[in-house]
């Protein structure tokens, strides 16, 4: 196309009228009398993370992840067993031989190829296939909720604290720093321990203290400032901009700047960080399990499994191995995902991780 | 900074004696107290009392040495110093092995910027950030300690004892707690020295005819660890204070973070207001260090 001779090209414009275009240099020409076909930014975002392969496969690859913890029930139902039941006492056919689900020892049976039992099972005769994809949905649900609430509060924290400025920035800007100095675990374990016992009162709200419920708002906390420092930072930037000063003069109020002059512009940094953020918190969230202060029975999840399975690891490996295997292969899914995405929707790099 | 602290001690107080919705008393007095020790706790901590007074008995207790753990009957705070010396052998060997292979990483990536060696660099990364702590430390224990014996499982020497042994038994522990700040950090020096390769002083520098080696170390690199320092100042007061707790636990070493993760399995909660309480203190003093430092290292900050 570059090797074509120039041509002025002209075209007509929507009234009819002949105009004239500016021709771009370096773009190809149009033939006369061609539209130009607007292309929207999330197009072009489209576009560019569709060249990346590696990011799409494993967009894919958690979307996999995530049906495969949906069809539990079904699975629950081939297998004929549920995630809570023991088969401590039972016996199944191993190569035509009968071999007990839970070894006199203690050990219980291995990975192998039969409907029941195709993960092994743990030390309490439960199949480990179907708690594993029951406590799949518990890891990856909260880890959604928990990224939802990490946005809806980091998104209005960074729209207000930006736009207003002056002592509304500077209460709210002091307090995610409070936050921000705590560890992430030791604040997540502090608030897991306390709620242990009689969970949380929110006003008319109730939450027991074995709810799954406890673990996502723990966990939705907080990642807050870690989200709405650099959301912050943004506004700050944009509220600058000529468009705001455009919606002033129109007589837009605060809230309707904040929610349709810079919130449209905030899109690509906040699904960045959202992919990002619930790869953390699934993280986050079998470390707390792992503990003892996250996901409590009879929930499971892929941390409690983990927890679990590690006080027989030397006698039972997969019991630790298969869940640990899990979390890792969501959490690069969602993370080579994320950075796909970031780069798709922000090649210039703008949005920088602060961790 | 220290309305910092106080603000940090505040929602310590707020996190365990406030927002919970169940009887204090029975929560600090742990999970296996009878009437009379709540009854003693009660008085003790005066729960009774305003919030103000309540909050005031809680910071005499943790800073006068005063808290105890009603489980186990031993002092919070003894058991915390305690904790230190093994924490910092575990967290200042981590740093150094987490600072060097991060430089190393991150530079090779940022030279090599999509050829190979920065793809395979940029997995390995990712996977880093993507594992579990504490499930790589399993992994690590029943492979290299468990399968084949090349290390022991876990537990502490100390260094006055036999450097050698310590060091021994720290290897694994280290490049556990090491692994995901590598990634970490490697990736953000990658991005800074790409960014920074496109500046105007280096091209100057090139200009000037000095070597391309000399513009990336000299120039690329020393410019682009600005970042990576502020990171730092916030992640290893963070590993101090505490937050190498699962590296701790699983290793079985007994530093501050193994005493918390005790603590969570009986749900004794002294232990945890003090270690959140000083690990956030600590995260605090460190980084206001890491600004004093700073301003030294950079009289721009100085004077802005």
């Amino acid at each position: 196309m570059a090797s074509e001779p120039y041509v002025k090209p002209t075209f007509e414009t929507p009234e009819g009228a002949p105009g004239e275009e500016y021709h771009v240099p370096g773009e190809p020409t149009r033939p006369p009398g061609e539209r130009i076909e607007g292309r929207s930014p999330w197009y072009l975002a489209w576009r560019r993370l569709r060249r990346n392969r590696v990011a799409l496969a494993f967009g894919a690859l958690f979307v996999l992840i995530v049906l495969f913890c949906l069809a539990a029930p079904l699975w629950a139902d081939i297998a004929g067993t549920g995630p809570n039941t023991n088969h401590l006492t039972d016996q199944i056919t191993l190569g035509g031989e009968p071999t007990d689900v839970v070894a006199p020892n203690g050990t219980p049976i291995g990975p192998g190829l039969h409907t029941k039992f195709l993960l092994g099972a743990d030390t309490n005769g439960r199949d480990v296939m179907v708690r594993m994809m029951y406590g799949g949905r518990t890891s990856i649900y909260i880890g959604v909720m928990a990224a939802l609430i990490t946005t809806l509060l980091a998104v209005t924290v960074g729209l207000l604290a930006g736009y207003f400025r002056g002592w509304t920035d500077s209460v709210l800007s002091r307090a995610m720093d409070v936050v921000w100095a705590f560890p992430v675990l030791l604040l997540g374990i502090a608030l897991g321990t306390a709620l242990a016992f009689g969970g949380l009162q929110l006003g008319p709200l109730t939450i027991p203290d074995n709810s799954l419920w406890i673990p996502i708002l723990i966990i939705g906390c907080v990642y807050v400032p870690y989200m709405a420092r650099p959301i912050r930072g943004e506004v700050l930037a944009l509220r600058e901009k000529e468009f705001v000063e455009a919606a002033v003069a129109q007589g837009k109020g605060p809230l309707r700047i904040m929610f349709t002059e810079l919130l449209p512009n905030l899109w690509s940094t906040i699904i960045v960080f959202f992919t990002l953020n619930i790869a953390n918190n699934m993280l986050l969230e079998s470390a707390l399990s792992f503990l003892g202060a996250g996901v409590k029975p009879p929930n499971a999840s892929w941390g409690t499994l983990i927890a679990e399975g590690y006080d027989a690891i030397y006698t039972a490996p997969h019991l630790t191995i298969i869940p640990g295997v899990a979390i890792v292969l969501t959490v690069l899914s969602l993370n080579v995902f994320g950075d796909g995405l970031r780069d798709a929707l922000d090649p210039k790099a703008k949005i920088r991780l602060e961790h | 900074m220290i309305a910092v602290l106080f603000a940090i001690s505040v929602i310590v107080f707020v996190i365990f004696n406030v927002i919970p919705n169940s009887d204090p008393a029975l929560r600090i007095a742990g999970k296996n107290a009878d009437a009379q020790l709540i009854e003693n706790v009660n008085e003790e901590w005066g729960f009774n009392d305003p919030l103000p007074v309540q909050y005031a008995t809680m910071m005499k207790k943790v800073f006068t040495g005063d808290l105890k753990s009603y489980q186990s009957q031993l002092n919070v705070d003894e058991q915390i110093l305690d904790g230190i010396p093994v924490t910092l052998s575990l967290c200042i060997g981590a740093a150094v092995i987490w600072m060097s292979f991060a430089i190393l990483f991150g530079y090779l990536s940022a030279v090599k910027a999509g050829r190979f060696t920065d793809r395979s660099l940029t997995i390995l990364a990712l996977i880093g950030i993507s594992m579990p702590v504490f499930w790589l430390a399993a992994m690590l224990l029943y492979y290299l300690s468990f399968k084949v014996t090349l290390f022991p499982t876990g537990d502490y020497v100390s260094l006055a004892e036999s450097p050698l042994d310590w060091a021994y038994h720290l290897i694994l522990p280290w490049f556990t707690l090491a692994v995901l700040f590598i990634g970490f950090y490697s990736r953000v020096l990658r991005s800074n020295m790409l960014d920074s390769m496109n500046e105007d002083y280096v091209r100057t520098a090139r200009a000037k005819g000095l070597s391309e080696r000399q513009v990336r170390i000299r120039h690329v690199l020393r410019n682009s660890l600005i970042p990576i320092v502020t990171l730092f100042g916030l992640d290893f007061g963070a590993v101090v204070g505490g937050g190498a707790i699962l590296t701790e636990t699983v290793y079985n070493l007994q530093g501050v973070g193994a005493y918390a993760g005790e603590a969570i399995g009986t749900l004794d909660l002294p232990p945890l207001m003090a270690v959140t309480m000083f690990g956030a203190f600590f995260i605090v003093f460190f980084n206001t260090l890491v600004d004093i430092l700073y301003a030294y290292l950079d009289p721009r900050i100085r004077l802005a």
